[in-house]
């Protein structure tokens, strides 16, 4: 059942919320040992919360746009009490004393909040199998990655776990695995949703949003989550945009561009389905041409010394004082290196070198400085095309879910999962993915839909077309 | 710029304090090269004239109003500290003994 639907059924006191709780909780019980979504499953907290839910409904009391529907968090995101790990041996048991406004404003809403969920240590992957805990499968073929970083939100939502996720994406890291996972993937303009409570990565391109199984469930999500919060000072000040609204209004005479450089990027049976929906949004009156943004072909290089640069300062904070592991040492300096040595895995201690060198004396021009000024070409570049288009169409990802372990031993293969994703991040502009047929293996493969800053309604009337297109 | 060499490895580990093995010295010098050297499309561009980009939507002097408001509680923070003593976060010896 979808969110709306749990949501209205709760809220008319046509189904109880205990109820919904159960069957999402016997769903984990049933596939959670084989796809391992999850790094801990809060069933007492959940009945427990459905019950109140319950009780408001029977009281007459208003229990929210979400009343009963279960949520999935991504484990970056801080639940007070509550174990919040980011994978990683370096948090492993800390309880944040505080919740993320995401979370704050789900459970406002009526959300009940089911399970921490598995992810890329720090969300530095696109597969997860960064987890210092273990790898989640794919739910739809156990041999293949959910994608990453928030495979374990994706695999949730997709195996009927949750009726809806958070995830969080940097460098694509909800839309990518959205598509491996067929379900809806929504990152957000950057400031539309706080970061308050989020575990930092990379300041300047994280950002937290909804994975659902349909688009009017991403609406609803993001309606909730979205809009101003003093907590966080990167946090747009303006309110949450109407989305469930526009959903109906179509596309006609929307001008869409198929952008050209993702096509060119990925499989031929990708580039297909983005052929697919492209007709489809013509059928239904929009204007589709093909779209050029060339400084988009600079984004992997300059997303991975922005995003490592970012993070190496951001990871700074975990040197066994305050929260976490603490390895001793002789003095305080030898405790910092034993501590992040022993609690820190490959791909952030990789990460963390990265972008220290891209930091460091020497190399900060050449490196740091260039990469921010070709994410300034790469803003100037998009902006000439929204000067032609209201929105751009494009492939998710390269291919369809891969398997486990195929590009493990190389990060620069890895990293190229996320070519088709990475530019939105770096321009701060709002991208979704929603899933749009199979490839010859019967994976999903998703396609992205592309929009300037703020431009979530225009982004969503369209995701609507295409979803309906398919029925 | 081409390549790093794996004292630069080491030296960048000492900055991030990272106490790396010398396993870890070698492969890390293997692979960051191999980025490094993806890298170098940003490394060769031509910028002149460009502005560097900070942040997507720069909000300058965000200010909230001079009112109190409860902070987090004391004791539930040094609760999930790895050490703490008498209020604080408790740390090995930074400093020598005074002569």
């Amino acid at each position: 059942m979808s969110a709306a639907g749990v949501a209205a059924a709760v809220r008319a006191g046509a189904r109880a919320a205990v109820d919904v709780v159960e069957e999402h909780l016997a769903s984990i019980a049933g596939r959670e040992d084989e796809l391992h979504a999850f790094n801990l499953v809060l069933a007492d907290e959940a009945r427990a919360a459905a019950e109140e839910i319950d009780r408001r409904v029977a009281a007459g009391e208003d229990p929210g746009p979400l009343a009963g529907v279960p949520v999935a968090l991504k484990d970056n995101l801080c639940t007070r009490g509550i174990a919040t790990t980011c994978s990683s041996r370096i948090l492993d048991g800390w309880r944040p004393p505080y919740d993320a406004t995401v979370v704050t404003r789900l459970r406002e809403a009526g959300a009940v909040l089911v399970g921490k969920t598995n992810m890329d240590e720090f969300a530095m992957g696109s597969s997860t199998e960064n987890s210092a805990f273990g790898p989640t499968r794919n739910p739809h073929d156990l041999s293949r990655v959910p994608g990453g970083s928030s495979g374990g939100s994706a695999t949730a939502v997709a195996a009927g776990f949750a009726a809806a996720a958070l995830g969080s994406d940097t460098g694509g890291s909800i839309r990518q695995p959205a598509a491996l996972c067929g379900v809806v993937g929504v990152k957000p303009t950057y400031g539309l949703v706080s970061r308050y409570g989020l575990v930092a990565f990379a300041s300047s391109l994280d950002q937290v949003g909804p994975i659902t199984t349909s688009v009017a469930d991403a609406a609803a999500v993001l309606e909730v989550i979205a809009g101003h919060d003093p907590a966080d000072s990167t946090s747009l000040p303006r309110p949450a945009p109407a989305l469930r609204a526009v959903l109906g209004e179509g596309v006609e005479g929307l001008r869409v561009g198929v952008l050209r450089e993702f096509v060119d990027a990925v499989d031929p049976e990708v580039a297909a389905r983005v052929t697919a929906a492209a007709t489809a949004l013509e059928s239904a009156g929009a204007k589709v041409d093909e779209a050029s943004v060339p400084a988009t072909t600079l984004g992997l290089s300059a997303y991975y010394l922005i995003a490592t640069a970012e993070a190496s300062s951001n990871l700074a904070r975990y040197d066994g004082v305050r929260y976490g592991l603490r390895v001793d040492g002789d003095d305080i300096t030898s405790m910092y290196g034993a501590t992040r040595a022993a609690g820190f895995g490959a791909e952030v201690k990789r990460r963390i070198m990265l972008g220290t060198y891209a930091l460091s004396a020497g190399y900060y021009d050449a490196y740091y400085g260039q990469a921010q000024k070709a994410r300034t070409l790469i803003i100037r570049d998009f902006d000439a095309a929204y000067g032609s288009y209201d929105l751009l169409l494009a492939p998710t990802t390269p291919t369809t879910a891969f398997e486990l372990g195929a590009k493990a031993g190389d990060p620069l293969t890895m990293y190229l999962s996320d070519v088709c994703t990475i530019p939105s991040n770096l321009a701060g502009h709002p991208a979704m993915s929603l899933p749009y047929g199979r490839g010859g293996d019967g994976l999903p493969i998703g396609v992205q839909l592309l929009a300037p800053a703020l431009g979530e309604a225009t982004m969503f009337r369209a995701a609507a077309v295409l979803e309906a297109s398919l029925a | 710029m081409a390549g790093i060499s794996r004292d630069d490895v080491a030296h960048v580990a000492r900055l991030a304090r990272l106490a790396l093995t010398e396993e870890e010295l070698d492969r890390f010098s293997g692979q960051l090269a191999a980025v490094l050297e993806h890298a170098a499309d940003v490394a060769s561009l031509d910028t002149a004239g460009v502005p560097p980009t900070a942040h997507p939507f720069p909000l300058v002097n965000v200010l909230r109003d001079d009112v109190p408001g409860p902070s987090l509680d004391r004791d539930e923070v040094l609760s999930e500290a790895p050490a703490a003593e008498d209020g604080r976060f408790r740390v090995p010896r930074i400093l020598g003994e005074a002569p």
